[in-house]
C-alpha cells in the first residue's frame, strides 16, 4: 500500500484547515519560487520525465501536452482548468477544490510558468457553490501574500489566476466545449484542428487541465520526477485519487498508487463488495462511459491506463462503480444512456439523434420488449455512431452499452424470452 | 428545471441590478480581457437569478445582454442551454435530486418516493405555498456520498427515505441542517473510518521529500 509520506493530497477528507495557514503547513508554497526560477524547460521537462498522464479521463501525457504551447507568442496564453468534473460516478476533483486549493492554486503558478501563461481561469461546475466558495477564498489569500498575480511567488513571473462557474452542462467538461462556455456561448465543442496550444480560449494559444492533473504538479516539481515514476508500473506512473461508489460496504475517494489491483482497492479501502466479493456482479472502473467489466475481470485486473485498455475498458478519471448481484444491470446502464441523451449538445446528428434513440431502446431491453437480434441491431448502430462526431461525448455514451452487450448479453436475451412467454400466457388466457 | 413546457409565466416587464449587484457583475466583467466582457454572462445569469429568488425572467436577460452590448439572442440561447437556469419560478426550497446511476444503485428512488410523500408533488412539481419544487437532476459530482439531493446551493448525503422525510421536515421549520452527510460522516472518508492519512499530519518537510523524510 502506499505510505501516507507518499501521498500528495494529505488533506483529502478535509480533517485539517484548507486555508493558507494549514496549506502552508502541509507544504504548499514551500520552495515554489525555487523551481519557477528553474525554467520553462525544466518544469516541462521535469513533468514528462514524471510519467503524469491527464487525470481528467483520456491520460494524455502531462509533459507533453505543456510542450506544445508555444515558445513565443506576442498573444496571451491560457491555462485553463477544467473543474467541470461531471463524470458519473467521480467525485475527486470536489474533494481538492474543497479541502486543497491551495494544492490546486500552487499548481497554477508552476504550470502556468511551465508553459509562459498570463492568466488561469479556473472552470468549476456551477453546481460545486460550496467548494467554488473555498477556491475563491483561497485565491483572494493567495493574492494577498504575493503568490499569485505581479511578480508571483517573488520569482519575476506574473500570473492572473480566475474563477469562473458554470451553470450545468456535462458537455462543458470537453476541453472545446469548456472554451466556448468561457466565452460566454453554449458549451458545443469546436472541430479539431486546430487544438487549443494553436487556437485556444479567444483564439490564443491555451493548454486545458483537469484539476487533479495540476494539483499534482507541485508534489512532482519539488520531490522530483524520479519519485512519482517509481510509484505505478511504467507508463501508468504516480498516485491517483479514486473513487469507489455503488455496492461497496463504505464508499469513499482514496488517493492510492496507480496499478492498484482494483480487488485490493476495493477491500482495502472500501470495505469490500456488500456481501462479500463472490457477490460482485460488475464494476465500471473509470466512470460512467468506460465499459462495465464482469466480476471474473474483477478478480485480478490493475487500475491503471494499460490493464484497463486490454480488457476494452478504460480508467477514465478512475471512478469505480461497484454493483453486487443484487443490480438489475441492464437498468444501470439504461440510465446512463439517458443520462447521455439528456446531455448531448445537440451540435451532431449522430449523437443528438442516437443517444435518444439507444435510451429507447435500452428502456426496452430493460422490460424484454424486443428481439434478439435487436441486440445485434443496437451494437451495430453504437458502433456507427461511435468515432462519428466531434467530440467524445457520443463514444462515451455509446461505450457502455457496447460492454453490456459484451458482457451480459445472455441477461438481455434472458428478459426478452420471459418477456414473450408471458406475453404468449397473456394471449392465451 | 431549464423547460419551456408547462404554462405561462408572469413575466415582469422591467429588470435591473440591484447597486450591490451592479458591483459584483462589474467584478465579474474585470476578470476577462476588454472586448471580452460576453464571458461574464453566465456569473451575471447566476447574479439575475439570486436576485429573482430563484429564476431568470425575459426582462433579465435582456437586461444582461444590454450590459454586456451582446445581442438578445445571445443570452437567450445561453439561458435556454445550461440546466442550472430556470425560466419560471420555484419554490424558496429547489430540491434537485440525482438519479444518475452511481445515486441509483444507493437508493436514489427512496429519496424520490420521500420527496413526492412529504410534498404531494412529483418531480417537476411545487406546492401550492411556495415552498418547494422538485426536479431531478443528473449527476452532482459526489458519488461515494450517494444518495445525493442538492437543495440551492447545499448538497444534502448519504441519504435514505427516513433521512430524507426528516430534512423536508427541517426545511419546512425554516431550519436547514448543515450540509453535508446526514449520517455524520466525514467529507468522503470511509464511514468505518479512515484506511489512509492516519499518520501524523503530512509536514513540509515530507512535501519536500528529503531523503530523512523518506
Amino acid at each position: 500500500m502506499l505510505a501516507d509520506r507518499d501521498r500528495v493530497f494529505t488533506n483529502l477528507y478535509g480533517d485539517h484547515d484548507w486555508r493558507l495557514a494549514g496549506a502552508q503547513r502541509r507544504g504548499d508554497w514551500e520552495g515554489t519560487r525555487e523551481v519557477i526560477l528553474k525554467g520553462r524547460d525544466w518544469i516541462v521537462n521535469e513533468v514528462k520525465e514524471s510519467g503524469l498522464r491527464g487525470r481528467g479521463g483520456a491520460g494524455f501525457p502531462t509533459g507533453l501536452k505543456w510542450s506544445f504551447m508555444p515558445k513565443e507568442s506576442d498573444r496571451p496564453c491560457y491555462l485553463v482548468v477544467n473543474a467541470d468534473e461531471s463524470e458519473p460516478g467521480t467525485c475527486k476533483d470536489r474533494d481538492i477544490l474543497r479541502n486543497e486549493p491551495h494544492k490546486l492554486l500552487e499548481g497554477c503558478v508552476l504550470a502556468g510558468a511551465g508553459m509562459g501563461c498570463t492568466a488561469v481561469y479556473i472552470y468549476i461546475r456551477g453546481e460545486f457553490y460550496n467548494e467554488a466558495q473555498h477556491l475563491q477564498t483561497a485565491i483572494e489569500e493567495s493574492y494577498a501574500a504575493g503568490l499569485i498575480g505581479k511578480n508571483a511567488c517573488g520569482s519575476g513571473y506574473d500570473v492572473e489566476v480566475y474563477l469562473h462557474r458554470g451553470a450545468g452542462a456535462y458537455i462543458c467538461g470537453e476541453e472545446t466545449a469548456l472554451l466556448e462556455s468561457l466565452e460566454g456561448k453554449k458549451g458545443m465543442p469546436r472541430l479539431k484542428p486546430p487544438f487549443p496550444a494553436a487556437v485556444g480560449l479567444y483564439g490564443c494559444p491555451s493548454t486545458v487541465n483537469n484539476v487533479e492533473t495540476i494539483a499534482t504538479a507541485p508534489a512532482i516539481l519539488k520531490r522530483g520526477a524520479a519519485w512519482f515514476a517509481s510509484i505505478g508500473r511504467p507508463r501508468n506512473t504516480g498516485t491517483k485519487i479514486f473513487c469507489i461508489s455503488g455496492h461497496v460496504e463504505q464508499p469513499c475517494n482514496v488517493e492510492e498508487a496507480m496499478s492498484i489491483p482494483l480487488r485490493e482497492l476495493i477491500e482495502r479501502h472500501a470495505g469490500g463488495v456488500r456481501g462479500g466479493w463472490d457477490n460482485l456482479l460488475s464494476v465500471i472502473p473509470g466512470g460512467s462511459s468506460t465499459p462495465c467489466l464482469p466480476a471474473s475481470t474483477c478478480d485480478n485486473v490493475l487500475m491503471d491506463f494499460d490493464s484497463l485498455v486490454a480488457e476494452k475498458s478504460g480508467l477514465g478519471t478512475a471512478a469505480v462503480i461497484v454493483m453486487d448481484k443484487s443490480t438489475d444491470i441492464v437498468r444501470a446502464i439504461a440510465r446512463l444512456s439517458q443520462f447521455y441523451k439528456h446531455e448531448s449538445c445537440g451540435q451532431c446528428t449522430p449523437c443528438r439523434e442516437g443517444a435518444g434513440w439507444v435510451w429507447r431502446v435500452m428502456e426496452r431491453m430493460v422490460a424484454g420488449n424486443a428481439s434478439v437480434a435487436e441486440i445485434d441491431m443496437l451494437y451495430e448502430v453504437t458502433k456507427e455512431i461511435e468515432g462519428h462526431t466531434i467530440c467524445a461525448l457520443a463514444d462515451g455514451a455509446m461505450w457502455p452499452v457496447q460492454g453490456l452487450i459484451r458482457h451480459f448479453r445472455p441477461e438481455m436475451e434472458r428478459r426478452i424470452q420471459e418477456y414473450r412467454a408471458a406475453a404468449s400466457r397473456k394471449a392465451a388466457e | 428545471m431549464n423547460t419551456t413546457e408547462g404554462p405561462p409565466v408572469q413575466q415582469p416587464d422591467t429588470f435591473e441590478f440591484t447597486p450591490v449587484n451592479v458591483e459584483r457583475a462589474r467584478a465579474h466583467i474585470a476578470k476577462y480581457p476588454p472586448g471580452r466582457e460576453a464571458s461574464a454572462v453566465l456569473p451575471l445569469l447566476d447574479l439575475a437569478q439570486r436576485q429573482m429568488g430563484g429564476w431568470v425572467p425575459r426582462a433579465a436577460m435582456d437586461y444582461v445582454a444590454g450590459l454586456l452590448g451582446v445581442a438578445p439572442i445571445r443570452v437567450y440561447e445561453v439561458a435556454t442551454f445550461y440546466t442550472m437556469f430556470n425560466l419560471r419560478p420555484v419554490g424558496r426550497y429547489l430540491l434537485q435530486v440525482c438519479t444518475t446511476t452511481p445515486c441509483w444503485l444507493r437508493g436514489s428512488d427512496a429519496v424520490v418516493a420521500a420527496c413526492e410523500k412529504k410534498l404531494g408533488i412529483g418531480i417537476g412539481g411545487k406546492t401550492e405555498d411556495g415552498l418547494f419544487s422538485m426536479i431531478e437532476v443528473e449527476c452532482l459530482g459526489a458519488c461515494v456520498n450517494a444518495p445525493v439531493l442538492q437543495v440551492n446551493d447545499d448538497f444534502y448525503e448519504d441519504l435514505d427515505g427516513p433521512s430524507t422525510e426528516a430534512l423536508i421536515d427541517a426545511l419546512r421549520a425554516g431550519s436547514p441542517p448543515p450540509p453535508g452527510s446526514v449520517i455524520g460522516r466525514h467529507g468522503s472518508a470511509p464511514v468505518g473510518g479512515k484506511t489512509t492519512l492516519t499518520e501524523v499530519p503530512a509536514t513540509a518537510a515530507d512535501a519536500r521529500g528529503s531523503d530523512d523524510a523518506r
